[in-house]
């Protein structure tokens, strides 16, 4: 491994840190659109329940990797001119708020439904039964697909690579043009990138096996 | 700003077009029979009798199932071929796939293993049923009905994920939609198309696994119901 001196290793490092960047805007971005997405077809009115589950499907079914050139190169072409982070930061949050959206749009559905109905008995408004009675319940509920979600974030990011954003996958990649040694450097990137998620998958397994238990 | 939409630029390509979706075609179903073949040996391999293959199987789900796809598919393409083994962009495209999905797929048919009751097995045993026999036709039958639709969505977000494929230049229909975007400049427009293609294909390809799903589980055509 001569090639690598110090200066690629430091690259890598800092590619790192941008992809757990990267990572962190995706998931606050997409956690607070995913929120609205849940509310909205969970306890929203009917148009509301139908344009949310439009926009989740629509989502869903077209790639990520559609969605960052859409963003990167459509909204300068509507005049707005924006820098690779934002537009991966943005396409990345709508793509993980369809996913995060129905991932706890199923966690609040599998809060029951008589809990719903004795918050409403005891005459709590309708945000006191939201927010002290359902989402307490839900969040717990939530946790461990969300972490194991997180790891999907994670992954994903790598493609903030395609419109030119100097992320873990980018710093290997430009490396390797320098270097010509795609195995090892390849290898390196994906070390990286399983040093990362493993903990989480780890985590979000471990949570899983507890709530179990807590709930036998 | 004002900005005239102009459909008619990208669509002029729609030959281009329909050749990448056909080749994203090709390269999901492929991957799919094959990632889903590897998928079923792995989860018996995993829930088997041999602690070795069962540690090597988890090595290899949770080895792939923590890395991008994206870095994978690089490792196949220019990894290979730096040590000496060179395969085209297609192929190199189809094992990254197969390899990434036959993980997943693992991941999800041994859940479906492990939901078959114990009895079931003891039943089979005392009916004299071989192992083969046991697996072929007590265990994976409705261990894969189980989990099918599982499998259906994943295979529909590998169809998605095939797009990353276009990092390698095979030619499926996020590589031709890169191309045609900077032939004509307007990018939205054919992402916009392109997406809806995405879209499209998804739905066709839902559609096609509910077919399959008709023919293989003669239980589930006569009921209807969920198992």
């Amino acid at each position: 491994m001569g090639f690598l001196n110090a200066a690629h290793m430091q690259f890598l490092f800092d590619g790192l840190l941008w992809t757990v960047g990267l990572s962190l805007i995706a998931f606050a971005g997409g956690g607070t659109l995913g929120f609205l997405v849940a509310l909205g077809s969970s306890y929203g009115p009917r148009w509301s329940r139908l344009l949310v589950s439009l926009y989740v499907k629509l989502i869903q079914g077209t790639p990520l990797l559609v969605l960052l050139p859409l963003v990167y190169f459509g909204l300068p072409s509507l005049g707005l001119n924006i820098a690779p982070l934002a537009a991966a930061g943005i396409a990345l949050s709508v793509y993980v708020s369809a996913y995060l959206g129905e991932i706890w749009r199923g966690c609040l559905a599998s809060v029951p439904r008589t809990q719903a109905e004795a918050a409403e008995c005891l005459a709590l408004r309708w945000h006191q039964r939201v927010l002290h009675v359902l989402l307490p319940q839900a969040v717990k509920i939530a946790t461990p697909p969300t972490v194991g979600f997180m790891v999907q974030i994670v992954k994903n990011t790598s493609l903030a690579s395609a419109i030119g954003f100097v992320e873990l996958a980018r710093a290997g990649q430009i490396i390797n043009n320098s270097t010509f040694e795609p195995f090892i450097i390849f290898m390196i990137v994906a070390a990286l990138y399983f040093a990362l998620c493993y903990p989480l998958s780890v985590l979000s397994r471990r949570l899983e096996r507890s709530f179990h238990v807590a709930n036998r | 700003m004002k900005y005239d939409f102009d459909f008619s630029a990208p669509l002029a390509y729609w030959p281009d077009l329909l050749a990448g979706a056909w080749t994203t075609l090709a390269l999901s179903l492929s991957s799919t029979f094959f990632g889903f073949l590897l998928g079923v040996f792995c989860a018996l391999a995993s829930t088997g009798r041999s602690l070795w293959l069962a540690r090597l199987a988890t090595v290899y789900i949770e080895v792939i199932r923590n890395t991008p796809l994206l870095v994978q598919v690089f490792i196949v393409y220019f990894g290979l071929s730096s040590l000496g083994l060179q395969v085209g962009a297609f192929t190199a495209a189809t094992v990254a796939l197969v390899v990434n999905v036959g993980a997943y797929t693992s991941e999800i048919v041994r859940a479906g293993v492990e939901s078959i009751p114990k009895a079931q097995l003891e039943a089979a045993e005392t009916l004299g049923l071989s192992r083969w026999q046991t697996l072929r036709h007590v265990v994976l039958p409705p261990a894969i009905e189980r989990v099918f639709p599982a499998l259906t969505s994943q295979y529909v977000l590998l169809m998605l994920a095939s797009s990353i494929c276009s990092q390698i230049s095979a030619e499926e229909l996020t590589a031709v939609a890169n191309r045609v975007q900077s032939d004509t400049f307007r990018s939205v427009e054919t992402y916009v198309l392109v997406a809806g293609a995405y879209l499209l294909m998804s739905l066709v390809m839902r559609a096609v696994f509910w077919l399959v799903a008709m023919v293989a589980f003669p239980r589930l055509r006569r009921l209807g119901t969920p198992l």
